[in-house]
C-alpha cells in the first residue's frame, strides 16, 4: 500500500503552497499550477510534509489517497 | 444526413419490437460478459464490468447518455429518433440488472419532447449544446440539477454518482445493443465483428464521402469498406480522422481494420464511431488547427492547465498551420500537449493533446513544408 | 491586581490585538496573489496569517476578561456576546462586541474548514472585511485613550496598511494566482 496525492483540479487555484511544502514531488507550471515531477506517489519519508501540504492548501484541493501498489 | 441500415443491421431498424424478455437479476450481466459487449460511447469499457460494479452497491441509478456533444457525431441522435424503443428497453434492462430505482435519459433539447411522451417511468433530462455535456460526471451534475460540468473523480461514479448513489452512465447505443442482446443472445452478437472485439457499432461518416450519414458496421471492418457504406470517397483521400475530435488522424490506407487492435499502431481507436474523411485538397494542419481552436473554446473553465494550456496549444498549432517559419513551433506544440495531458478533472485536455500530436505525426510532411513557408496543398489560403 | 492594572491590561491587549488583526488582513489580501509577499514564501504568508489571528484571539480573550472583572466597566455577560446592549458608551462598546462575535466566527469556521467545505467557509470569511473596521472604530471610540495621540498614530498606521493592501489588490498591477480566477 502506498500513498499518492490527488489534485482536485476543479478546486485548485494555482496558489502554489503545495509546491513550496513538497518540492521533491511537486513543481509549478508556467501558469502556477502544480506539476508532478515524477508521478504523484509520495515516499513514506515525505508523508509528514505531504500531510502539511494537504492541510495548508487554501482551496482544499489536495488530498492523500491510499492506493494498492501496482 | 442519411440514415441507412445494413442488410443484417438492427440498431436503426426502427421497428416495433416484441417486449424484451424478462431476465433474472444476474442474467443480463452474464449475457453481456459472454457477448463481450463494450461501451459504445467512446471509452470502450467492458459493459458487464460496469454493470457489475454498480449492481454491487446500494440503490442504484441508471442514466442513458445520448447527449452527443461531439459535433462530428450523429449516431445517438439517429438512434433516439429511429429506434427510441430499443434505447428505452436497454435502459430498463440495465436498470433491472443493477437494481436501480431511478431511470434517466439525458438527451439534446430538441429530442426531449417526443421521448418524454413514450418514456414512462423514465425521467428525461435535457443536455446543453456543448462539447463536454456528455462527459460522465457532467451528465451526473446536470441530472442533479446543476451545470453540466465535469466533477473531480476522487470517488468513481459507479460507486458514488447521482447524489451519492452508485450510478451507471451508459451511452444510448450501448443500451440499444443490450436490448438486442437480450433478445438474440451472445451467439448472435458474436456472429459479427472480430473474436476480440465482437459486435457492430454505429459509425458517423462525414467529410469527403458521397453519402455522409450514420451506418451500422461490424467491428474490424476495413476502412475502405466502411467508407464504401457512405457511398465511397467523393475525392482522393489523404487521411481519415477516427474517433472524433478526441481521436486521431490515420493515413487513408484501405486495409486498416476499424477496431481497437487495427487502429492501435496508429495511436487511434474507434472511439464513438466518428469517421471524417480528409481529401488531398485540404490541409490536415489547417483542419486540425480549426478543431483545436474549437476544443480550446469548449473547456469547462474549471481547471487551470486546461483553460490556460488548450488556447496556447491551439494558437501554436494555428501559427504552424499559417506557415509561420519558426523552427521551434512543432516542439512547442509537443511541449504544451505533454503539459496539459492528465492535468484536469476530465479527459478533455488529454483528448485534445492526442488529436494534435497525431496530426503532427500523420501530417509530418506538411509540417516540414509549412516550416519552409509552403503548403503541400496548392492554393490553400492562410488560416 | 489593582484596578488600574486591569485597566491598563485591557487597553494594552486591545491595541495589540488591533495591530495583529491589521497584519492578518494585509496578509490575507496578499495570499490571493499566489506568489511570495514581503519576501515571505506563500506557505509562510498563510502560516503567519493563521498564527497572528490565533494570537489576536488570545489577546482578545484577555481584553474581554479583564474588562469583565473591572468594576468601572460594569460589563454584564450579555455585553460580551450581544452587541449594543451595554450601559457604558453603548455604541462603541457594541462595536467591540460585534467585532468579537465576528472574529470568533471567522476563526471557528477556519479551524473547521475541512468539515465545512470551501464554499461555506468562504462565505463567512468575507466578514473579515467588516470585522476589521469594526475593531478599528471600537478602538478609536471607546476607552479612556480616546483622542490620545499615540492611539491615533497606531490607528492611522493600521488604516494605512489595510488601505494600501486593498488599493494594490484592486489595481491593474494585481495578478491573481493561476491567471485564472
Amino acid at each position: 500500500m502506498s500513498e499518492r496525492l490527488h489534485i482536485d483540479w476543479t478546486a485548485c487555484g494555482g496558489r502554489g503552497l503545495c509546491a513550496e511544502l513538497l518540492p521533491e514531488v511537486l513543481d509549478l507550471d508556467e501558469w502556477g499550477y502544480p506539476l508532478a515531477r515524477d508521478g504523484l506517489a509520495v515516499p513514506e519519508v515525505l508523508l509528514p510534509h505531504a500531510r502539511r501540504a494537504v492541510a495548508q492548501c487554501p482551496r482544499l484541493a489536495l488530498h492523500l489517497q491510499t492506493s494498492a501498489t501496482s | 444526413m442519411t440514415v441507412t441500415t445494413l442488410h443484417t443491421a438492427r440498431l436503426l431498424a426502427g421497428h416495433d419490437l416484441d417486449p424484451a424478455p424478462a431476465l433474472g437479476p444476474g442474467t443480463l450481466i452474464a449475457l453481456a460478459q459472454e457477448a463481450g459487449l463494450t461501451g459504445r460511447g467512446g471509452a470502450g469499457f467492458p459493459t458487464w464490468r460496469k454493470l457489475a460494479a454498480v449492481a454491487s452497491g446500494a440503490k442504484a441509478v441508471v442514466i442513458g447518455n445520448g447527449a452527443e456533444g461531439e459535433p462530428a457525431s450523429a449516431k445517438d441522435r439517429a438512434l433516439l429518433t429511429r429506434s427510441p424503443q430499443l434505447v428505452l428497453d436497454g435502459l430498463r434492462l440495465a436498470g433491472e440488472a443493477v437494481g436501480a430505482d431511478r431511470l434517466y435519459l439525458y438527451v439534446p433539447a430538441e429530442l426531449s419532447g417526443p421521448l418524454r411522451a413514450r418514456a414512462e417511468g423514465v425521467t428525461v433530462v435535457e443536455a446543453p449544446d456543448a462539447f463536454l455535456s456528455g462527459e460522465e460526471s457532467a451528465v451526473v451534475s446536470r441530472v442533479e440539477g446543476r451545470a453540466a460540468l465535469p466533477r473531480d473523480k476522487r470517488r468513481l461514479i459507479v460507486e458514488s454518482g447521482l447524489r451519492g448513489a452508485p450510478t451507471l452512465v451508459q451511452n444510448v447505443e450501448t443500451l440499444a445493443q443490450l436490448a438486442l442482446l437480450a433478445r438474440n443472445g451472445p451467439g448472435w452478437f458474436r456472429s459479427r465483428g472480430t473474436p476480440d472485439e465482437p459486435g457492430t457499432f454505429l459509425a458517423t461518416i462525414s467529410g469527403a464521402v458521397r453519402e455522409p450519414g450514420v451506418y451500422e458496421a461490424p467491428l474490424g471492418i476495413p476502412l475502405h469498406e466502411l467508407i464504401g457504406l457512405a457511398g465511397g470517397p467523393a475525392a482522393s483521400l489523404q487521411a481519415v480522422l477516427v474517433g472524433g475530435y478526441h481521436g486521431g488522424w490515420v493515413p487513408a490506407r484501405p486495409e486498416i481494420p476499424v477496431s481497437r487492435a487495427g487502429l492501435r499502431p496508429y495511436a487511434a481507436s474507434p472511439g464513438a464511431g466518428v469517421v471524417v474523411a480528409l481529401p488531398t485538397a485540404s490541409c490536415g494542419l489547417v483542419e486540425t488547427a480549426k478543431i483545436a481552436s474549437y476544443l480550446s473554446a469548449q473547456t469547462a473553465g474549471q481547471c487551470g492547465p486546461c483553460v490556460n494550456g488548450l488556447p496556447r496549444l491551439a494558437e501554436t498549432l494555428t501559427r504552424l498551420a499559417s506557415r509561420e517559419r519558426h523552427p521551434a513551433l512543432p516542439a512547442e506544440v509537443e511541449r504544451v500537449a505533454g503539459l496539459v495531458a492528465g492535468r484536469g478533472a476530465c479527459r478533455h485536455p488529454d483528448g485534445t493533446a492526442r488529436l494534435v500530436l497525431s496530426a503532427l505525426r500523420t501530417f509530418a510532411p506538411d509540417v516540414r513544408a509549412h516550416l519552409a513557408g509552403n503548403c503541400l496543398v496548392e492554393g490553400e489560403s492562410r488560416v | 491586581m489593582t484596578v488600574d492594572a486591569l485597566w491598563y491590561l485591557a487597553r494594552g491587549t486591545g491595541v495589540v490585538s488591533l495591530v495583529l488583526l491589521t497584519v492578518v488582513v494585509v496578509l490575507g489580501v496578499g495570499s490571493r496573489a499566489g506568489r511570495p509577499v514581503f519576501g515571505l514564501p506563500r506557505f509562510a504568508v498563510a502560516t503567519v496569517h493563521r498564527n497572528a489571528s490565533l494570537l489576536a484571539v488570545a489577546l482578545l480573550a484577555i481584553h474581554v476578561l479583564t474588562l469583565f472583572f473591572d468594576p468601572y466597566a460594569q460589563l454584564r455577560f450579555v455585553d460580551l456576546v450581544v452587541p449594543f446592549a451595554g450601559a457604558y458608551r453603548p455604541v462603541w462598546l457594541g462595536l467591540g462586541t460585534l467585532g468579537l462575535d465576528l472574529i470568533v466566527a471567522l476563526v471557528a469556521t477556519s479551524l473547521l474548514r475541512r468539515r465545512l467545505g470551501v464554499t461555506a467557509w468562504r462565505a463567512v470569511h468575507w466578514l473579515a472585511y467588516l470585522a476589521w473596521p469594526v475593531a478599528l472604530l471600537h478602538g478609536l471610540g471607546t476607552g479612556t485613550d480616546r483622542g490620545s495621540l499615540w492611539l491615533w498614530a497606531v490607528a492611522v498606521s493600521c488604516a494605512a496598511a489595510v488601505v494600501s493592501a486593498l488599493g494594490w489588490r484592486l489595481s491593474d498591477r494585481f495578478v491573481p494566482a493561476g491567471s485564472l480566477r
